[in-house]
């Protein structure tokens, strides 16, 4: 095959993982073993791998979110080895590749850990909370059409490019299950941080920070205590930065306007 | 002409304008009065489901993801087209216009084609008010790049994550709906059938993901905008969740199907690494811009390379084949994608290819990253080398990539009308859903142009047209029609549980990828369709007999998710043959190998083959029967494709 690595030994691994038949049930980590693999394969086709067994015996496959395998739609989510997303920085799921683990390892695999994200089936939990906190303000209130043209609104290429960097975000979720606290700080404020640098965002400026803090509160995510794990676990590298900007969006809104009690 | 296509008359300049006059207006205080399903959300179907309910009608939106964010249209790289002529280079309408058809080798609607480069300039305006961050000169102002297929730079792009930031522009129109309760959004659920009650499309049957409930969804008109069939192929650029199962459904309740072998092949792909492999990745058209492909000159050199004994980063410029830039001199590697993606496997068919398989061929930025620095290409290249280096533990920048073609999208797809109607009435196909834009080949950075345009700006339009015409009374679900399809849905998804046998749906669907690759891939021949059509016909047979599924359907059950979807795929892929074999001629990415000229290009027929070949559904285990829309040049000339 076409692998880069030809030579590499296949694997034989264990893995432990979560198994949870729904939202009203209780978990458990039960453990499984897969022979040959690959160290081309993709963390996800060694999952695959395990589900096509499972079922070819009649047991039920690891549910788990995944679509793109990309690295770019934030469906896939697995807390690895105690890491979310697993060993590798800056990496999702779907782009870790066995050629991270050796022969012979134990992976323990589990569902992000957040009251805010109820788990659904084994490793696929509900982050719809994130949804309803953009939702609250995550966004320009243009209708369709009507728009000037684009070039009407030079915007200069460090602040461009700074407000790119922080839509990046990919809403896998990695932020909250990394912190100790369940907080959603990192992935509120690259939105709030993207719209606040854009001319664009200046209309609505106060009330978008005050309604997406006030629906993240709602939500039952954590306080942020600035450990800075969401930011060194996230898979798109979003900065700390943000939060400081969120941070600082919050209290000029809070202390101007009257937007909320 | 078998269907009224409703392309209205007049100038090409002037029909967009005249239809957008003479189409009937639903008065504002009854818009709220209608109801409209959208199915899918992704950039044709978000954007439409934000504009509808910014008119006023009441949306319902569904998408089978755990949110509307993550529809396949986030994975788009490299850009979206317009003919905005910022970069003064001599752009306009016309000339997107113009090689939209060229491109499309000209299999697609004059007409559809014009009106979408018209709105191409609209698009980037509104995108840029939605706070989309596109990428920008140091004066501010909007940057531009070239794309394949195109000799000016009119591809607007925000890094290496186009898709993505115009995905997130369209979800963030939709959020403000929903949080303004005018669209209803349901997530984790699955369009099993359309509902059609005295003629007229007027609802769905879906099931819940989580909970596996089965449910019935009335409106005044059905909008599906649920992307291509590529993973027929089983390996394909598409996500995983990406199927035909939406479009399918509506097709056998009457929706035509057209031009279903037009499928997309992309030229530069990540290889195949082996048989666990479960998608492709694609590296964005926009490298070859700045990335030269090639091949070693002779077999016996490509042969030591495929054996490890010479490093590909020893090979000196005299041995290397630059095949594009020798044999296009005027496009070089900016070739489009069907040309790109034949060439590179002929390369391979003569013993040159690369890499441990011979699959491959080099993509190579030596020459770039000397002139500019690394840094500088890392600007504009930085995630897709990333992620090439985290795939094949390769690093890009020390040595050349290694590419190959991979189906990525489909430009064939549900017949639609100029309202981008279908022919069931009420019935909408908006995005690469519908087959109309793209001819027989899609150009780089026109998948998001269209989806968009479809969404914000022509739909939201043309739909008025019909609802104007259907009284403003609510509609339920009480008809008998929505219990039958409901019943129909049931009894489906019971059989598929019931079967018991020793076939994984993945297993089956690996086989029909095969099948399809093999024989209704990159090059097809009558010979090889024959044969893969009873190789098909017996694989379906096998599955209805010998799946395996465990678990239950009244809960989350990934693996019956699947099988419906592969179900589907084995009917639609013997569809996709059987309109192969019936084009006898080779154009776009059809490449027929009888119908080539003696240089081995595409060699169209455009006497006999000039018409949409539109696919009507007659019944179980019936031939279906062709319907011909001829298709009428008036602005362009047909001539023999040339990018020499």
């Amino acid at each position: 095959m076409a692998g880069s690595n030809p030579n590499a030994k296949p694997m034989n691994l264990t893995l432990k993982v979560w198994r949870q038949k729904n939202r009203n049930t209780n978990g458990q980590i039960v453990d499984y073993q897969v022979r040959d693999i690959s160290p081309d394969m993709s963390f996800l086709e060694m999952l695959d791998v395990l589900n096509e067994d499972l079922l070819r015996k009649g047991d039920e496959p690891v549910a788990f979110d995944h679509d793109c395998r990309e690295g770019i739609c934030g469906s896939c989510n697995l807390f690895i080895n105690g890491r979310a997303h697993g060993p590798e920085a800056g990496t999702t799921t779907c782009q870790l590749h066995m050629r991270k683990f050796s022969d012979g390892d134990t992976i323990t695999i589990e569902p992000w850990r957040a009251n805010a994200f109820p788990v659904n089936k084994d490793l696929s939990v509900d982050r719809s909370a994130f949804d309803r906190i953009i939702q609250a303000g995550g966004y320009v209130s243009v209708n369709t059409g009507g728009a000037p043209d684009g070039n009407e609104i030079p915007i200069p290429k460090e602040i461009a490019d700074r407000a790119f960097e922080a839509a990046t975000c990919i809403a896998c979720g990695a932020c909250v299950a990394s912190c100790k606290n369940s907080s959603a700080m990192l992935f509120v404020s690259a939105k709030v941080s993207q719209l606040a640098l854009l001319p664009q965002g200046n209309v609505e400026r106060k009330t978008r920070v005050e309604n997406m803090v006030a629906q993240m509160d709602k939500e039952g995510f954590g306080a942020c205590s600035n450990i800075g794990s969401c930011a060194a676990e996230c898979p798109v590298g979003i900065s700390l930065e943000n939060i400081a900007i969120l941070n600082r969006e919050f209290l000029s809104a809070k202390a101007t306007s009257n937007n909320l009690a | 002409m078998f269907q009224d296509s409703k392309i209205p008359e007049g100038p090409l300049t002037e029909k967009w304008e005249k239809h957008k006059f003479n189409v009937k207006l639903v008065n504002p205080a009854n818009k709220r009065k209608y109801d409209i399903i959208v199915v899918g959300t992704g950039l044709a179907g978000g954007a439409a489901a934000a504009s509808l309910a910014e008119l006023g009608y009441n949306v319902k939106a569904f998408t089978y993801h755990d949110s509307p964010r993550r529809a396949h249209s986030i994975a788009a790289q490299g850009g979206i087209n317009a003919a905005k002529n910022y970069q003064n280079d001599g752009d306009s309408v016309f000339r997107l216009f113009y090689d939209t058809v060229k491109g499309g080798d000209y299999r697609a609607r004059e007409a559809n084609v014009y009106r979408l480069a018209q709105v191409s300039v609209n698009i980037i305006d509104q995108c840029v008010a939605q706070g989309v961050p596109f990428a920008r000169e140091y004066g501010g102002l909007l940057a531009n790049r070239s794309f394949g297929g195109a000799q000016v730079s009119r591809t607007f792009y925000a890094r290496g994550q186009t898709g993505q930031q115009l995905l997130l522009g369209a979800y963030s129109a939709l959020s403000r709906q929903i949080a303004y309760g005018k669209v209803k959004m349901y997530t984790r659920s699955e369009m099993l059938d359309l509902v059609i009650v005295d003629g007229k499309a007027r609802g769905i049957i879906t099931r819940n993901l989580i909970t596996g409930e089965i449910e019935q969804h009335a409106a005044h008109a059905v909008v599906l905008a649920t992307g291509g069939y590529g993973n027929v192929f089983y390996l394909s650029t598409n996500a995983k969740y990406c199927n035909a199962t939406a479009a399918w459904r509506a097709h056998k309740k009457g929706a035509y199907f057209a031009n279903p072998c037009f499928t997309q092949i992309h030229p530069t792909c990540i290889p195949v690494s082996g048989d666990y492999q479960s998608k492709l990745t694609l590296m964005s058209e926009s490298l070859r811009n700045d990335g030269r492909v090639w091949v070693p000159k002779t077999v016996e050199l490509a042969e030591r390379l495929r054996k490890g004994e010479v490093k590909v980063t020893d090979i000196g410029e005299e041995d290397r084949d630059y095949f594009l830039e020798r044999k296009y001199p005027a496009f070089g590697n900016l070739v489009p994608r069907d040309v790109a993606s034949r060439n590179a496997k002929q390369m391979c068919d003569e013993g040159r290819g690369v890499g441990s398989s011979g699959l491959a061929v080099y993509l190579d930025f030596a020459d770039i990253i000397k002139r500019t620095g690394a840094e500088s290409v890392s600007q504009k290249y930085g995630n897709l080398f990333a992620m090439y280096d985290k795939i094949t533990g390769e690093d890009p920048y020390k040595q050349p990539m290694r590419i190959y073609p991979a189906v990525h999208y489909t430009m064939g797809g549900l017949w639609v009308d100029y309202n981008l109607q279908t022919t069931v009435p009420g019935l909408y196909a908006t995005g690469e859903c519908n087959f109309s834009d793209h001819g027989a080949n899609r150009l780089g950075a026109s998948a998001l142009m269209q989806g968009l345009a479809d969404g914000y700006f022509v739909l939201p339009y043309t739909i008025g047209d019909q609802l104007a015409q259907t009284p403003p009374t609510p509609v339920t679900t009480q008809h008998p029609a929505f219990a039958e399809a409901e019943a129909q849905v049931r009894a489906r998804i019971d059989k598929l549980m019931s079967i018991n046998g020793t076939r994984t749906p993945d297993d089956f669907h690996k086989h029909l990828g095969h099948i399809m690759w093999e024989y209704c891939g990159m090059a097809r021949s009558a010979e090889g369709l024959r044969h893969a059509k009873a190789e098909i016909q017996k694989l379906r047979r096998e599955f209805w007999s010998d799946l395996k599924l465990a678990g239950t359907e009244g809960e989350m059950n990934q693996a019956l998710e699947k099988a419906g979807r592969v179900a589907d795929f084995l009917e639609l892929g013997e569809l996709m043959i059987d309109d192969a074999y019936n084009r006898n001629e080779s154009c776009g990415g059809h490449f027929r190998e009888e119908f080539q000229t003696p240089e081995g290009e595409a060699l169209r027929d455009d006497e006999n083959y000039a018409y949409v070949a539109a696919w009507q559904f007659n019944g179980e285990d019936q031939p279906e029967i062709l319907n011909k829309e001829e298709l009428t040049f008036e602005n362009v000339k047909l001539t023999q494709r040339s990018y020499k």
